[in-house]
């Protein structure tokens, strides 16, 4: 028997039963849309993940207040906080090269409330530099400016979802008035969509000059403390050697040569390898999920391959007594359960595919940009996963058929 | 004179377990066919024809003794040798047909060849086998389509497709009625007379066995007559 003839029986052979080899096809087609789908979820998570913080801005550092936390070095006892002088000290370029800009940040949630809505929104006091290092754009008005800064200037710059919830559009803002705590701001820019980030929606803050949140919304213990440094970093080959910069100076400020440091220096890079081994993680658990209904499907195809064996057991007699050897008898079989498998993963790659689309359509409706990608590898590892899986579980039956006695089979009724 | 011996079977011994108990089905049977010759094998349930059957045909190896057919040491054989030599040197004809419900009469002609490897002209030598039992109209029929007699006709087909050196029939009349089953009979023995076909028929029945040249009798797994059917029948 060759090839061919082979695949036009098992095709009639199969065909001859349609309920039976649909359903059995059903289960791994369940298993292989899951895997695929599942793959490309988490793959898309990835890509919205790292894309989000690449977003935040290029070749950035974030220095915090205190050891240890995030990073998992030591904690340290009564950290000295990080201050203005801080932020100008690491802005000389003398003492760090490297360094290209400096932007101390205050936060806090503080009620905001305009055209009788009010909200909490996280309000940040920056300067002039925050925005283009986080790559903010404006859609209409214009930024903080050095200006407002030494002004105290009650000016303030707002996402486009703030915007949204307090006034119900974006655009033709500004000019006009919110109040912050009780206290009075003017709106001179709005800020472009930006999509979920790390922090919360970057589409929903409100940005007012550094100084004018230090003396009159957010008051910390120590005169000139702020909550963040963000510095960008003159070149992605740069950042190891700002890193030591900056911690040599903060270091030399706060007096902790010896000893743990009271500061944690935290590059992108490490966002981005922490999201990337949490989201692989994620994708490999998701993925493992679904391999186990393709197992179940596997073990569906096993289960049928048995009955057809037991029906066509005279058949098989039949068949040897006409000379078919035990491999003849074994390539009909794996035939059959190999095709079952392939016409399961074929469908459940273009089903798979299918969930995919609906997943990205509904996470777009709801506001969050997210693109489910299925990769080539995925495509190969479910078709690889699913013929292995239809072989696998035929070879049991197909064997039992193959060693079938030729006399006891053709008695068989 | 040499005969041109097809069948040479002597002292087959063939013994089943059937848990503890051990069956004698055959127990030293020898019997000689010579070829173009029609032979029934007769004897009541149980004396062992259809066990005689199974390893005249190479569906089954005798317990020991040895076994020739057409030249080949058949005894010994492994199974994939045997199927092999079932595929060239047997022809199958069974009581209940035995066709594959789902294929054509042709398709079902054609399944030896299939079997035999690389054959030439499968198609065309199927359609020669279906016209020399007059079933060349009948080519694309499903089993389910034909008669009772048709569907043993084309399971004759299938049985000289391969040009074997033997026609195994088994109770070939048993699921006929005596009229269609006459005209069975009548095929087969025109299938030897025209060309030269060895025919081995297991049967029963007395009236198959007189049509037939030579009967061997079995009777408690020996060889209980072996002569001329007229008469031996009986």
């Amino acid at each position: 028997m060759n090839f061919s003839q082979a695949i036009l029986e098992a095709l009639e052979s199969l065909g001859s039963n349609k309920m039976r080899s649909g359903l059995t096809v059903l289960g791994i087609v369940i298993g292989v849309a899951a895997v695929i789908a599942m793959l490309a979820v988490g793959t898309g998570a990835q890509d919205s993940i790292t894309g989000s913080i690449s977003g935040i801005g290029t070749n950035l550092l974030f220095v915090f207040r205190g050891g240890g936390h995030m990073g998992g070095g030591t904690e340290v006892r009564n950290p000295k906080p990080l201050t203005l002088q801080d932020a100008a000290a690491i802005a000389d370029p003398f003492a760090a090269p490297s360094v290209e800009l400096v932007a101390p940040v205050l936060q806090d949630s503080l009620l905001i409330s305009a055209v009788g809505q009010t909200a909490t929104v996280n309000v940040s006091g920056v300067t002039p530099d925050y925005f283009p290092l986080r790559n903010y754009t404006l859609t209409e008005g214009e930024a903080i400016t050095e200006e407002n800064l030494l002004g105290r200037a009650s000016v303030a710059v707002i996402g486009p979802e703030t915007a949204d919830t307090l006034f119900g559009r974006h655009d033709g803002l500004v000019g006009e008035q919110i109040t912050i705590e009780g206290q009075p701001f003017r709106i001179i820019g709005v800020l472009s969509a930006k999509g979920g980030g790390m922090f919360g929606s970057e589409d929903n803050q409100v940005l007012i000059p550094y100084s004018a949140a230090q003396t009159r919304l957010i008051q910390r213990r120590t005169r000139d403390q702020v909550d963040m440094l963000l510095v960008q970093v003159v070149d992605s080959e740069s950042v190891p050697s700002a890193v030591e910069q900056v911690s040599a100076i903060l270091r030399t400020r706060h007096r902790t040569e010896i000893g743990a440091d009271d500061f944690t220096v935290f590059s992108q890079q490490d966002f981005l390898q922490t999201a990337a081994a949490i989201t692989s993680v994620l994708t490999i658990f998701l993925g493992g999920i679904a391999a186990i209904s393709l197992l179940v499907g596997g073990i569906g195809i096993m289960n049928i391959m048995l009955v057809s064996v037991t029906e066509r057991t005279k058949e098989i007699g039949l068949r040897k007594a006409l000379g078919a050897r035990k491999r003849d008898i074994l390539i009909q079989f794996l035939t059959e359960s190999s095709l079952l498998s392939l016409f399961g993963g074929i469908i459940g790659i273009l089903f798979g595919w299918l969930i995919s689309f609906i997943v990205e359509k509904v996470a777009v409706a709801s506001g969050t940009p997210f693109y489910p990608r299925i990769g080539l590898d995925a495509i190969l590892l479910a078709t690889i996963f699913s013929a292995a899986v239809g072989l696998f579980f035929g070879i049991y039956p197909a064997n039992r058929a193959a060693n079938l006695e030729p006399v006891e089979a053709l008695r068989y009724e | 004179m040499d005969q041109d011996w097809v069948v040479v079977a002597n002292d087959l011994v063939k013994t089943y377990k059937m848990g503890e108990v051990e069956v004698n089905a055959l127990r030293g049977a020898s019997v000689k066919i010579a070829r173009g010759e029609v032979v029934s094998i007769m004897g009541p349930s149980g004396s062992g024809k259809s066990t005689m059957m199974n390893i005249l045909g190479c569906l089954d190896r005798p317990t020991s003794g040895e076994y020739t057919l057409d030249g080949e040491v058949v005894a010994a054989m492994t199974d994939d040798q045997l199927a092999s030599v079932r595929n060239r040197k047997v022809g199958f004809v069974f009581q209940s047909f035995n066709l594959l419900s789902r294929q054509t009469a042709l398709f079902n002609v054609e399944l030896p060849l299939r079997y035999a490897g690389r054959v030439e002209n499968r198609r065309q030598r199927a359609a020669e086998a279906l016209k020399a039992v007059g079933l060349e109209d009948r080519m694309t029929h499903r089993p389910t389509e034909l008669s009772g007699g048709q569907q043993q006709r084309v399971a004759i087909a299938r049985a000289i497709v391969n040009q074997p050196a033997i026609i195994m029939a088994d109770e070939p009349t048993g699921n006929l009625d005596s009229k269609v089953g006459k005209e069975i009979m009548q095929l087969l023995l025109s299938l030897n007379r025209e060309r030269g076909a060895t025919l081995i028929i297991v049967t029963h029945d007395p009236l198959i066995a007189e049509q037939t040249q030579r009967v061997v009798r079995l009777h408690d797994g020996l060889v209980e007559f072996d002569g001329l059917a007229k008469g031996g029948a009986q």
